[in-house]
């Protein structure tokens, strides 16, 4: 019997169960090679690393789209790396939810502003947020910085700005926030170490 | 960690305490259940609840919040008294021998050279005897009375089992199980780990609880061996590596450190840091500091960092005390603030009295908040009813929030709690507008150093000099910042004179330009340029070895050299030199790590020595100390004294601390920092009279799975823990709703009545916990609830300045 897979379907709908039609002896070599197709199988895959504790476990990221000029990515679908050599393919109930952070509706889209005493945020063009935080660091800087102590010793200091950095973000992020941050004399900076 | 994940199969006792790790580490915990199914191993766990790792051990013991000194003392004193110590390592790997000098003592809780009205010691009576050549002076037959074993003897002696017993609520016969279990690893070929977390750092004493951890290790020879160790499981997936990299207050990367304002002299800057040896042959490897902060600092500075301009020293701060987090806000509380900065990091969620917290973001003149998702912080001023109550009108600070990436969509490494660094790779865009942090980072700066060059302003040297050479300037690719960080060289790096040859010519190692292949090769005379001297290595020549994916294991026992890259030099063990006996043969032949061969050490690990350095030369296995070997004893370094010693948590549910009951003064961490009004803020007994902890579920992950549908949906609403005896007491049934209090503020929650939290008798006392997850805040996808952190007190460990979770009081009643 050479039927594909829709003829199949079609003969089990017209009135033949189709348990039945197999054990008749009809059953075609394609339909039971080819039940439901897997849904990775045209994603691309990307290796990556769970963000959330210290063990860094290996996790296997599957997007929608081949990585072509103007395909958008979508990540659908995450799950552990089995080559890696901690975890071998597992996840724990924080890492198996990783596609619900990373598509969260509390992600942030867009740069926002909330002024004084005001009650909600506004959207503002990143030109706007950047050169407004660049100009409140100078102003408090060039107003606060410490050159010299009362009895003259050089120490170069901004006190009155701090800052916290992230210690998911990258090793690269983290080095060139140091490398930003130190030379302008900022000390109340920290990350997550210390809690 | 010493050691790393896959490492702790090899272990023949696993003791966590301070951790959890079945619960918030699931997936390294499976190479606990690894040694138990396949190396014989035992599970120990001693924790105030009967948690997750608690159910896998072959042993458990409860123990009251915060008295985790008192118990690791009391097995140090067991170890003594029972002569189950690792003689041979205890002589040779530690300072056990070294003799201190008569002005040390020690008396009522309080070590010598403590000023009260600081609440700070001077360490100069803690100090070794010298001899003329000024090297310590030792007694190999550790017999002197002042020698460190000596010492260590008399003091601990007062950790009694019936002490222990009185003092953490463990049953005597319950503590001598667990010391027999850590004893038994004293053979030389048996081996234990300690896996610990956030249940040891957060305390006021946090990094002497690990300290007597470490003790305990070395007295058994439990450190460098494969299946040893001490193993931090730290919190985040980049903390390690945000801690390498030095930022914090008073750090750089690779572990230097800010001058003093004291330190105006370059010279004495570095001789203070680049420790001579304290015993002969000793490799005292900090002795080359001044490479690392040149290289540092010519790959910051460039050509504006000169010989003549001592390396660009005066861009540097200084620094007169610690600007941790604790110190930013109560800095803001006091109007000492404008601006701050958070990136990816959610402090108000974070951090402990909310109230205060409140009170410092509400003075600043801005907040500019750089995350993935809407936290708290960034909506500190909105009123959520009584999870926030605050009134919006009246806060004038301006909020910028930036949206960044995150993992999925972008590029780079992370470098686990084993000091792996692991490159990862972009799997999509970005929603919306969101950029990388290392783009707005640059963004900033980019527009700060036009406006200094325009405009001019405070000392704009060092950020008009920062050297800026990416190809895109205001979006630096982590490849270029990850070839920064390894280092590479300037000039042509030279081989230093061969003594065997002093009059052959030396040779190029690497050439001007390439990448340099570790921090072996850098230099203190500008020519080589490196930005993390413990990450050199990781980028070299051949290219990026943090992508390596090769998982072989060729030894068997875990060691997978060819995946990743872990820092120092791909080492994968710590102190691995002490895995061999002083001759140079392993103690446990079967986990064999490194080897002397005759000629040179080899094995399964890249040796932490010299690789020519033959046993008889005795070089000491601990080569970043002055000594050469592990201290057991501190002569500088710790702020409440060189041995661990019990102190009770600031809150806390007795009211007398029983190792010194006559002095007051030694109740509570002497040398912690107290700001003026959080004292007052500290609960009494009598109207707090629970012990309180928090900690995580396994189902979240802090305070962002809440933004995260799943873990929302199987961990839905908030809720607090008690045992069955208090619950009784109070007429609290399962599931009602409780309000639970501290001297801070007010949470109300579901209460779950559990066998897993157990009353205990603490000296006639009875103790109960009450377990706070936290987790749950105002903003996510799941449903509302309180931030543990208004409960929590402010105040810290001595020295870290990492706030005390894990210890307080609270009362409770049905709401």
């Amino acid at each position: 019997m050479d039927m594909n897979r829709r003829q199949f379907f079609k003969a089990c709908t017209a009135g033949l169960g189709g348990s039945s039609l197999a054990l008749l002896g009809f059953s075609p070599q394609p339909v039971l090679a080819e039940t439901r197709e897997f849904k990775l199988s045209r994603a691309t895959e990307t290796r990556n690393t769970c963000p959330y504790c210290s063990v860094g476990c290996g996790i296997l990221m599957y997007g929608l789209g081949d990585k072509a000029k103007n395909v958008a990515a979508e990540i659908i679908h995450i799950e552990g790396d089995p080559d890696h050599p901690v975890n071998r393919g597992t996840l724990c109930p924080k890492g198996a939810g990783l596609l619900d952070f990373v598509h969260s509706e509390n992600r942030l889209k867009y740069p926002e502003y909330r002024g004084p005493g005001e009650k909600e945020w506004k959207r503002i063009s990143w030109d706007e947020a950047l050169t407004k935080v660049a100009k409140l660091m100078k102003a408090d800087r060039d107003a606060n910085f410490i050159a010299k102590t009362a009895d003259g010793k050089t120490v170069n200091r901004w006190l009155t700005t701090g800052m916290l950095a992230a210690s998911a973000s990258s090793n690269e992020a983290g080095y060139i926030t140091h490398k930003v941050v130190r030379p302008m004399g900022m000390l109340v900076f920290d990350n997550q170490a210390r809690v | 960690m010493t050691n790393h994940w896959v490492d702790i199969k090899n272990a023949d006792v696993v003791l966590i305490m301070g951790g959890n790790a079945a619960e918030a580490h699931p997936c390294g915990f499976k190479w606990v259940t690894e040694a138990k199914a396949h190396n014989k191993a035992r599970l120990v766990v001693v924790d105030p609840r009967f948690t997750r790792s608690a159910a896998m051990a072959d042993y458990y013991a409860p123990i009251r919040v915060g008295t985790d000194i008192a118990f690791l003392g009391g097995v140090i004193n067991y170890l003594f008294t029972h002569d189950r110590i690792q003689h041979e390592y205890v002589r040779n790997y530690t300072n056990a021998p070294f003799v201190l000098t008569d002005k040390y003592s020690f008396d009522e809780g309080i070590f010598s050279g403590y000023n009260e009205a600081k609440r700070s010691y001077d360490p100069s009576s803690w100090g070794y005897e010298k001899d003329k050549e000024g090297y310590a002076v030792v007694d190999p037959t550790m017999e002197n009375p002042r020698c460190v074993l000596q010492v260590m003897k008399k003091h601990y002696s007062r950790y009694t089992p019936e002490m222990v017993s009185k003092i953490c609520g463990t049953p005597k016969e319950a503590f001598l199980k667990v010391c027999e279990h850590i004893a038994s690893t004293s053979a030389p070929d048996r081996v234990m780990t300690i896996m610990y977390a956030l249940g040891w750092t957060q305390h006021s004493q946090g990094s002497q609880m690990i300290r007597t951890g470490a003790i305990v290790q070395l007295l058994l020879g439990n450190i460098g061996l494969a299946g040893g160790g001490m193993n931090a499981l730290r919190g985040h997936s980049n903390i390690q590596g945000l801690t390498d990299l030095g930022l914090l207050s008073n750090l750089l990367p690779g572990y230097l450190s800010l001058p003093r304002d004291a330190e105006q002299d370059y010279e004495k800057y570095i001789e203070s840091r680049a420790l001579k040896p304290l015993r002969p042959k000793q490799m005292s490897y900090w002795q080359n500091y001044p490479k690392f902060h040149v290289s540092l600092m010519k790959s910051w500075f460039g050509n504006a960092a000169t010989k003549e301009n001592n390396w660009a020293f005066d861009y540097l701060p200084k620094l007169d005390k610690l600007y941790d987090v604790l110190q930013a806000f109560e800095m803001m509380g006091q109007g000492k603030m404008n601006g701050y900065i958070c990136q990816g990091f959610n402090p108000l969620a974070s951090f402990p009295h909310k109230a205060k917290l409140i009170g410092g973001l509400s003075k600043l003149k801005f907040l500019v908040v750089m995350d993935p998702l809407a936290t708290e912080t960034s909506e500190f001023w909105k009123n959520f009813g009584p999870y926030n109550e605050v009134d919006t009108a009246s806060i004038k600070t301006e909020v910028i929030r930036l949206p960044t990436t995150c993992f999925a969509e972008e590029d780079g490494s992370l470098t686990n709690s084993g000091r792996w660094l692991q490159w990862h790779w972009k799997g999509a865009n970005p929603p919306g507008e969101a950029r990388t942090d290392a783009e707005i980072m640059a963004e900033i700066y980019l527009r700060m150093k036009a406006m200094y060059a325009r405009d001019g302003g405070a000392y704009p040297d060092p950020i008009l000099n920062l050297t800026w050479t990416y190809r895109i300037p205001n979006n630096p690719s982590p490849e270029e910042l990850a070839m920064e960080y390894n280092g590479k060289a300037l000039a042509d790096v030279m081989s230093p004179p061969d003594p065997k040859n002093p009059k052959a010519p030396p040779t190029v190692l690497v050439p001007a330009g390439q990448q340099l292949p570790s921090f072996a090769f850098l230099r203190d005379d500008g020519s080589t340029a490196c930005g993390c001297w413990i990450y050199s290595g990781c980028w070299p020549q051949a290219g990026n070895l943090m992508a390596r994916r090769d998982n072989s294991d060729p030894f068997g026992i875990g060691q997978t050299l060819n995946w990743a890259w872990a820092w120092p030099v791909n080492r994968r063990v710590l102190y691995n030199r002490a895995s061999a006996d002083p001759s140079g043969k392993p103690w446990n032949p079967r986990h064999k790590l490194i080897a002397w061969s005759g000629k040179a050490w080899a094995g399964s690990d890249i040796p932490d020595m010299r690789p020519d350095a033959a046993p008889d030369e005795h070089v000491g296995p601990f080569i970043m100390t002055a000594e050469g070997v592990a201290r057991l004893f501190t002569p500088t370094g710790m702020a409440e004294g060189p041995l661990p010693e019990h102190y009770e948590p600031f809150e806390s549910p007795v009211t007398a601390n029983l190792m010194s009951p006559k002095n007051p003064k030694a109740f509570s961490n002497p040398a912690a920092r107290v700001f003026k009004g959080d004292m007052e803020a500290f609960g009494k007994p009598k109207d707090f009279p629970y012990a309180a902890t928090t900690y995580r579920l396994t189902e979240h992950f802090h305070f962002w799975t809440k933004h995260a549908e799943l873990n929302a949906i199987i961990q839905p609403e908030q809720f607090v823990e008690i045992g069955e005896e208090l619950a009784k007491e109070k007429g609290i049934a399962n599931g009602d709703m409780v309000k639970v209090r501290s001297n801070r503020g007010e949470i109300k929650a579901k209460c779950v009545v559990t066998k897993r939290i157990k009353a205990l008798d603490c000296n006639g006392t009875k103790v109960h916990h009450v377990g706070i997850p936290l987790h749950w805040g105002f903003k996510g996808v799941a449903k509302m609830g309180y931030l543990a952190n208004t409960l929590t007190p402010f105040v810290g460990d001595a020295n870290t300045q990492t706030p005390e979770y894990k210890a307080f009081i609270v009362n409770i009643e049905k709401a």
